[in-house]
């Protein structure tokens, strides 16, 4: 960027109607409200419409479920990696927790769809927190470390002992009443765990959080057990990621080893960098970006991971801030040159 | 000096035992047999000069760092080693020599995350009755406490844009929050000008007439000496000379640390 | 005796697993999560070197450790030394890096049983009424060997003991002249080599598959976490505790509990001795 203009450098200035709809003002004209507002309407509307606009076209249908259990994953990992500090590289854990506890509720204890999923929600969260527990208190590549092979060693630990339906999985999950419930469900919980995500996070519990993350010393200083609340941190994503699972479950009308497969770990972080780490929304942006690709490029197989791989690899090096952050960026302010 | 308000040292039990506390670093003996008594009400000043292990013993004492050997009582329970948040929580809290204040934050949000703590919770924060209240107008109340006035803009203002004074204070005032006991302060009065110094002294002391013990950790020792009671003076890692200033000073092992073995003069 | 043997050839290897990646981490704090993918590249390209190129075993073995030396140099230079410091991002790429390869060499082909490399020296022997295959003892052998010749490395030249320093205290080396950046790539490269020779001793004894970068991967990290992350002499002895530790456990267990052992290990190390064997206590924590 310095090479273009010499002596020059970049000046960027808040719009006059960022600036004026900041705040209480806001309210003060329909231009500024709109101004704030459009952005989070065309996100909302946007969802809820989706699955209207493929009614004819059930495989695009699955894509848009598909999209939003991914984007519960990636909205977990961005919550933790960027507002707790800790990096989740096994997202496959949760959604594999999620699917064979949902499984195991319908199919073993009878209990129906409704009382399966928030129950593997809850149960799958504290399941994955307890797993994860022992690196709490220890520094980062830990909990990566762990996380990252949790998955790995959990496919392989069923297959090897036989259990949960070993390599064949648990079939005859129970479904969905009809389509419309399985894609209002998904597009509505994300929703509003996008919004309360967002707003949990500018309250006061999300400041004890980012010192977490950001200022560690001081806030044992203040008398805070860190590990109780990155505990709290990891069961919010995990529970987020347990109930993709559970309802990836009822989709699919069955819960197995591919689950724990290596999908549900990368793309979740692809969809984080591309989107936008530390916006919320950013991942969920990503997701409708990379999913649809993802599913385009099926037939080349496991190829895909290698592209999202490098995809991720290039957004991290080159324009780490993500689609969201520049896009937040050229939306709310102005740039020129000037010199210096 | 400071007018005693609580009585005649002797009489009341020790607020903080340390005793014999021992850490090596690899091959540094950053801490060698440390003892002391803190009594409640005291100011008690330590001086050394650079390297001697003050800072190590803050760590120690206050949990940050374990001590290898030896005991650390703190309102007569044993402390020693146990978690940083855990000893905050009884009523010992410290300060930073590097200051981490949450820069991004306002100064108030600044002391939302004490107010977290079990300890605010339970008291209500400094000068709190009972329970907690609001988070952000005690928060308020406190950054008043150590003279920020809740009509101008200073406690709203973003931590990054304050001076270091006031982020001494900030400092301070997040210990306030957790309604301390006894407060160890890391060279609150390093890095301030001579103004900043002239209202940092009377707020120690009003800290100390609210009956706050204080520990302080310092190296301007002019300022120093004309708040503590007692002086412990440290030398690599040890220990070297405990009592008033004017004892301490003249104490020849004290001159030699701080001086060298030349003759000197006296600088008190 | 079986347990003796078995429990030595299998504690080596593991010990060789790991070796690389505790030698980058050591040195430039960097955990190296394509660490398994560089082991079975080393063993894909010896495989086309020898077989389509009909390169001699012994100079397919040399070229391909030549080549992923290279592939981590520029790995680190190209990509790893933009990011240094922001440890989610250094995980994250490192992490991408792995997978790009590992499943790009599964798009390429690598699948089945197709790819096998032959063991260098065929036929087993007879060591005190056991059936040990000579590429395990050869496995041993080259193990010892580049342990040894490691430590020789570290404590004689200069180049190693400027990688020992920066291991020991980064801001003091530094002081020093040693620069950061060259010692990471020395590292980086060492490092893929380890895994590269790693791979040509071991992928002989079953074929090339990419589900072995994974494993390697885990393996190596369950080694380095109970050995200490950092500590050398501390991957060598977790080495030999996880490996008799899995031998005794298939021997009376059953084959599949194997990787449960990995695991088990981890888990007993985090909760009981979080630094690991030998681990330094201030690689837990954040700086006070």
């Amino acid at each position: 960027m310095a090479g273009h203009h010499e002596g020059m450098r970049k000046e960027r200035l808040d719009r006059g109607i960022k600036v004026r709809s900041d705040g209480v003002y806001a309210v003060a004209s329909w231009r500024e409200m709109a101004f704030l507002v459009t952005p989070r309407l065309v996100l909302i509307l946007g969802l809820l419409v989706l699955p209207l606009a493929f009614v004819q076209a059930p495989y695009w249908q699955k894509v848009l479920s598909i999209i939003c259990i991914y984007s519960l994953l990636a909205i977990g990992f961005d919550f933790l990696a960027h507002f707790v500090g800790l990096v989740s590289l096994g997202g496959a854990l949760y959604i594999g927790v999620g699917a064979y506890l949902a499984a195991i509720l319908n199919t073993e204890l009878g209990l129906p769809v409704w009382a399966t999923i928030p129950l593997a929600t809850v149960l799958g969260g504290a399941i994955c927190t307890l797993l994860l527990w022992p690196c709490l208190p220890l520094r980062g590549v830990y909990f990566a470390i762990v996380s990252l092979m949790f998955p790995l060693l959990a496919a392989r630990i069923i297959e090897a002992l036989d259990i949960f339906g070993g390599t064949d999985g648990i079939i005859g999950v129970g479904g969905f009443p009809n389509v419309w419930v399985e894609q209002y469900l998904l597009v509505i919980c994300l929703l509003l765990i996008l919004f309360g995500l967002r707003r949990l996070v500018n309250e006061d519990v999300g400041l004890v959080f980012r010192g977490v993350k950001d200022n560690d010393q001081a806030v044992k200083a203040s008398g805070i057990n860190i590990t109780t609340f990155k505990a709290l941190g990891v069961f919010i994503a995990a529970s987020l990621g347990c109930l993709g699972g559970a309802i990836l479950a009822h989709i699919y009308n069955w819960a197995g080893i591919s689950q724990f497969a290596l999908d549900f770990s990368i793309i979740p972080i692809a969809a984080t960098v591309v989107g936008g780490g530390g916006t919320l929304v950013g991942p969920v942006i990503g997701c409708l970006l990379l999913v649809p690709i993802s599913e385009l490029l099926r037939d080349f197989g496991t190829l895909r991971i290698a592209v999202y791989a490098i995809i991720l690899m290039a957004f991290i090096v080159f324009k780490s801030e993500g689609l969201t952050s520049f896009g937040a960026r050229k939306y709310n302010q102005t740039e020129r040159w000037v010199e210096i | 000096m400071v007018a005693q308000a609580q009585p005649p040292a002797g009489q009341a039990p020790p607020l903080l035992s340390v005793h014999e506390i021992n850490k090596t670093f690899g091959g540094v003996q950053a801490l060698a047999e440390v003892s002391f008594e803190v009594r409640p009400g005291d100011i008690l000043g330590v001086i050394g000069p650079n390297g001697s292990g003050k800072t190590t013993l803050v760590n120690a004492i206050t949990g940050f760092v374990k001590p290898d050997s030896g005991q650390v009582l703190f309102k007569g329970r044993d402390i020693t080693g146990l978690a940083p948040h855990k000893i905050v929580n009884r009523g010992l809290t410290r300060t930073f020599q590097v200051m981490r204040p949450y820069y991004t934050l306002p100064a108030f949000k600044n002391l939302i995350v004490p107010l977290f703590s079990g300890r605010a919770r339970r008291t209500g924060g400094w000068r709190g009755g009972g329970r907690l209240g609001s988070r952000d107008t005690v928060a308020v109340d406190i950054l008043e406490e150590i003279g920020f006035e809740r009509e101008s803009y200073v406690p709203y203002k973003v931590a990054s844009s304050l001076p270091t004074g006031y982020l001494k204070r900030l400092e301070l005032a997040r210990c306030l929050a957790l309604r301390p006991e006894l407060i160890i302060c890391d060279e609150v009065f390093s890095g301030l000008s001579m103004s900043e110094m002239a209202s940092m002294v009377p707020l120690m002391e009003k800290l100390h007439l609210e009956g706050i013990t204080l520990i302080m950790v310092e190296h301007r020792l002019r300022e120093l000496f004309r708040l503590a009671n007692r002086v412990l003076v440290m030398n690599f890692g040890a220990k070297i000379a405990e009592g008033t200033a004017e004892e301490v000073m003249a104490n020849e092992q004290v001159k030699e640390a701080y001086f060298g073995s030349e003759e000197v003069y006296s600088y008190v | 005796m079986e347990i003796i043997i078995y429990g030595i050839v299998n504690s080596v290897t593991l010990a060789l697993m790991a070796l690389g990646f505790t030698l980058v981490y050591g040195v430039s704090r960097l955990p190296n999560f394509a660490h398994g993918a560089l082991y079975v590249l080393t063993g894909y390209i010896a495989w086309q070197l020898l077989h389509s190129l009909g390169v001699p075993y012994f100079f397919s073995g040399v070229l391909a450790l030549a080549a992923v030396g290279g592939v981590g140099a520029l790995m680190y230079h190209f990509i790893l030394e933009r990011i240094r410091g922001m440890a989610i991002s250094e995980i994250i790429a490192s992490y991408a890096i792995g997978l790009a390869i590992l499943e790009g060499l599964r798009w390429a082909g690598l699948k089945g049983g197709t790819f096998i490399l032959k063991p260098f020296i065929e036929g087993s022997i007879n060591l005190a009424g056991v059936s040990v295959d000579y590429q395990r003892i050869l496995a041993v052998v080259l193990g010892a060997a580049l342990v040894g010749f490691l430590w020789l490395f570290v404590n004689q030249t200069r180049l190693g003991l400027a990688l020992k320093g920066m291991a020991q205290d980064e801001r003091a080396a530094m002081t020093l002249g040693i620069d950061s950046d060259r010692m990471a790539v020395v590292a980086m490269t060492l490092g893929s080599i380890c895994a590269g020779v790693a791979a040509l001793v071991l992928l002989p004894l079953g074929s090339i598959i990419v589900e072995s970068g994974y494993q390697v991967l885990v393996l190596a990290v369950a080694v380095c976490i109970v050995g200490g992350l950092g500590s050398w002499t501390g991957a060598l002895l977790a080495a030999f505790v996880i490996g008799f530790a899995q031998i005794l456990t298939v021997s009376y267990l059953g084959a599949h509990w194997q990787m449960v052992v990995a695991l088990v290990a981890i888990i007993l190390t985090l909760v009981l001795r979080p630094s690991g064997l030998f681990g330094k206590q201030k690689e837990l924590e954040e700086r006070v």
